[in-house]
């Protein structure tokens, strides 16, 4: 499965989002959208599973553009797994699990529906949750739940808004090493949006860096996370270091020039107020 | 530690326990249908209004029929209206369980696009000044009016909500309005209502009762109630679907935007086409799905029937003591649903550990 994206650009109302996003994924790997807040990871993501349509350019898989493809039928190729998922009324982990199958059920639910989604809540290490309910869990259980929710759909792409968000060191380390894994032990390639720069370094077998909805470098995690891109595309002066696991390590130091003044500013103007409170609570 | 075929086996258990509650439900259904009917002035026992109804279902067993009073009592006057407001509540149900998964809201009822003041104006309109759609006087001037008035609030809605994308947020907001304007100019048609008797009838109109029940009216309701609940149905999953929101239910291959405007317009049009004969019935279209989800959970391929179960016997129980209660005379039954509704529900609300929405 081979998803090429061709001049991608993407407007919400006049303000472009996307613009111009040449981009080619290849099988079975891991790639990370990195890149400031507002710099169109989401809107990437969104565009591609059509949840979005691009005003301009395509998006093909195999060859095919994906607004050919039914939606009933994409479902069985792409998966999304959205930032936040809760339910307003309570369904339980089996039943959530079961809806990523309703690409294939037209109304009962098979045995090899039941079947496929006591293996993958097996696989995700969650079959003591399967009768408690979706909003009653972690945070770290919540967003495995969903993962498995997206597998159900048996996809070859997974796409994952910033997975790992909301999770403590430990359930990051088991989310983001169960969907490196997959692409390993399965057909499926991944593609995550990324806050966290050394998470996506350690995971990711590509990277891409965007600024401002176009695509400011793409390639393996040495070449895109550099002193200068970091500068030049956060505004933030950083150190990379190679760490112990042999992958680029970001430590960020400060904000860029303007940024320093302006923390120095804000810093004067709290401890003004500080004062001004105290002395309010003398009189 | 749970091994796969316990996961298996929980889920079976949990389907069959569903399946189960819906069937005692509907057992119960039975039962109080069968006493409802038997309940009443100049009352035939229970055995002789059981006898009359099996009489004229299985005619080929010669069961006697009884008296031609029992006979006029049981099947003219009792169970038109028993039938009534079985249909009745199970329509309201099944639109207030499909609105509510559809909107993602536990505050919705079938009322939310403010089709019971669409149909209140059309009502009054015909009942006040005689003008109706159907321009004279007929037989069905109030029930056309209240329909069709019903069906422009549900357009109006839709419409303004398309202007700014269909979502909850919109048909909800829309339906408010919408809601207001018609309840204003109910209020302005009440005020300068010539005569007293009129603006009574508008008012006992706006309560809601069954008493109008009729063979012929049933005839009517009964087709276009079963379609729209079938049609519920079967988006079934698309409200589950739904419920994770609207990019998950994208992703899951669901339009969700079509199938809001769709399943929105069944529950109206269900909704319209009874309480255009009945007036708006409160409180059975809000109550009923919550009690079904809290006794079987959202799965709307076992809540919209469990809903429409637990609507249909509220009803009937309600409409019963609206028949009791005062006799000879008796209470408009919109004012019974709400009265027993309100507690029963708190009831129901407070001794559950679970919370049930978010």
């Amino acid at each position: 499965m081979k998803l090429i994206l061709n001049k991608l650009s993407f407007n919400y109302n006049s303000i472009a989002a996307l613009k111009d996003v040449d981009l080619e994924v290849d099988l079975n790997e891991v790639l990370s959208i990195v890149g400031p807040n507002g710099s169109g990871k989401t809107t990437l993501l969104k565009c591609i599973d059509r949840i979005l349509k691009p005003n301009q350019g395509a998006v093909l898989i195999d060859g095919t553009d994906v607004t050919n493809i039914r939606l009933g039928e994409l479902s069985k190729i792409i998966g999304y797994v959205p930032q936040t998922s809760t339910s307003t009324f309570p369904f339980t982990v089996f039943d959530v699990v079961l809806m990523g199958r309703r690409p294939y059920i037209r109304w009962s639910v098979s045995e090899r529906d039941r079947e496929i989604v006591t293996e993958i809540l097996k696989f995700l290490g969650i079959s003591e949750l399967a009768a408690r309910h979706l909003n009653e869990l972690s945070g770290g259980e919540q967003q495995k739940v969903i993962v498995a929710r997206a597998l159900a759909q048996q996809p070859q792409i997974l796409l994952l808004d910033e997975p790992t968000s909301n999770l403590d060191i430990k359930h990051q380390l088991e989310v983001l090493g169960i969907i490196k894994d997959l692409t390993r032990t399965r057909q499926l390639s991944v593609i995550m949006a990324m806050h966290d720069l050394n998470l996506a370094s350690r995971f990711s077998d590509k990277m891409l860096l965007l600024k401002q909805g176009c695509i400011y470098a793409v390639g393996t995690p040495e070449s895109v996370l550099t002193e200068e891109n970091i500068e030049s595309v956060y505004g933030v002066k950083s150190h990379v270091t190679n760490s112990v696991l042999d992958r680029p390590q970001v430590t960020p130091i400060a904000p860029m020039a303007t940024g320093v003044e302006n923390l120095k500013m804000i810093s004067e103007i709290t401890s003004k107020y500080k004062s001004k409170d105290r002395t309010d609570d003398a009189d | 530690m749970s091994t796969a075929s316990e996961v298996e086996r929980l889920y079976a258990k949990g389907k069959r326990r569903k399946v189960l509650v819906i069937l005692y439900a509907s057992i119960a259904l039975l039962i109080i249908t069968v006493i409802s009917v038997s309940l009443g002035a100049g009352s035939p026992r229970f055995m002789e209004a059981a006898q009359v109804i099996l009489s004229r279902i299985f005619p080929f067993l010669e069961i006697n029929p009884g008296s031609k009073i029992t006979q006029i009592i049981i099947l003219d006057i009792r169970l038109p209206r028993v039938v009534l407001a079985i249909i009745a509540g199970a329509g309201l149900a099944a639109s207030g369980a499909t609105m509510q998964g559809v909107l993602r809201n536990p505050l919705v009822s079938p009322y939310i696009l403010g089709i019971s003041a669409a149909a209140g104006f059309g009502a009054a309109l015909a009942i006040v000044f005689r003008m109706g759609v159907l321009g004279a006087y007929s037989g069905y001037l109030v029930v056309v009016n209240a329909f069709m008035f019903s069906l422009l609030a549900l357009s109006m809605v839709l419409s303004i909500a398309r202007m700014r994308g269909i979502t909850p947020e919109t048909v909800i907001l829309a339906g408010v309005a919408v809601s207001y304007l018609f309840s204003a100019m109910l209020s302005l048609i009440q005020y300068v209502a010539p005569e007293y008797d009129a603006l009574r009838a508008v008012v006992f109109w706006l309560m809601g009762q069954l008493y109008v029940a009729r063979w012929e009216d049933i005839l009517i309701i009964l087709p276009m109630v079963l379609a729209a609940i079938a049609l519920m149905m079967r988006h079934s999953w698309d409200m589950n679907v739904m419920s994770l929101g609207e990019e998950t239910a994208m992703s899951l291959g669901v339009n969700s935007r079509r199938v809001l405007v769709t399943c929105m317009a069944l529950g109206a049009f269900a909704t319209a086409s009874i309480i255009s004969f009945t007036g708006a019935i409160g409180f059975i279209g809000l109550v009923s799905p919550h009690i079904a989800r809290m006794s079987i959970g959202s799965d709307h391929r076992f809540l919209l029937p469990c809903s429409i179960v637990l609507g249909a016997c509220l009803l009937l129980c309600s409409d019963t003591l609206a028949r009791l209660v005062l006799m000879p005379s008796e209470i408009p039954v919109g004012i019974i649903t709400s009265l027993i509704g309100a507690p029963f529900f708190l009831y129901f609300l407070l001794s559950r550990r679970r919370r049930f929405w978010h």
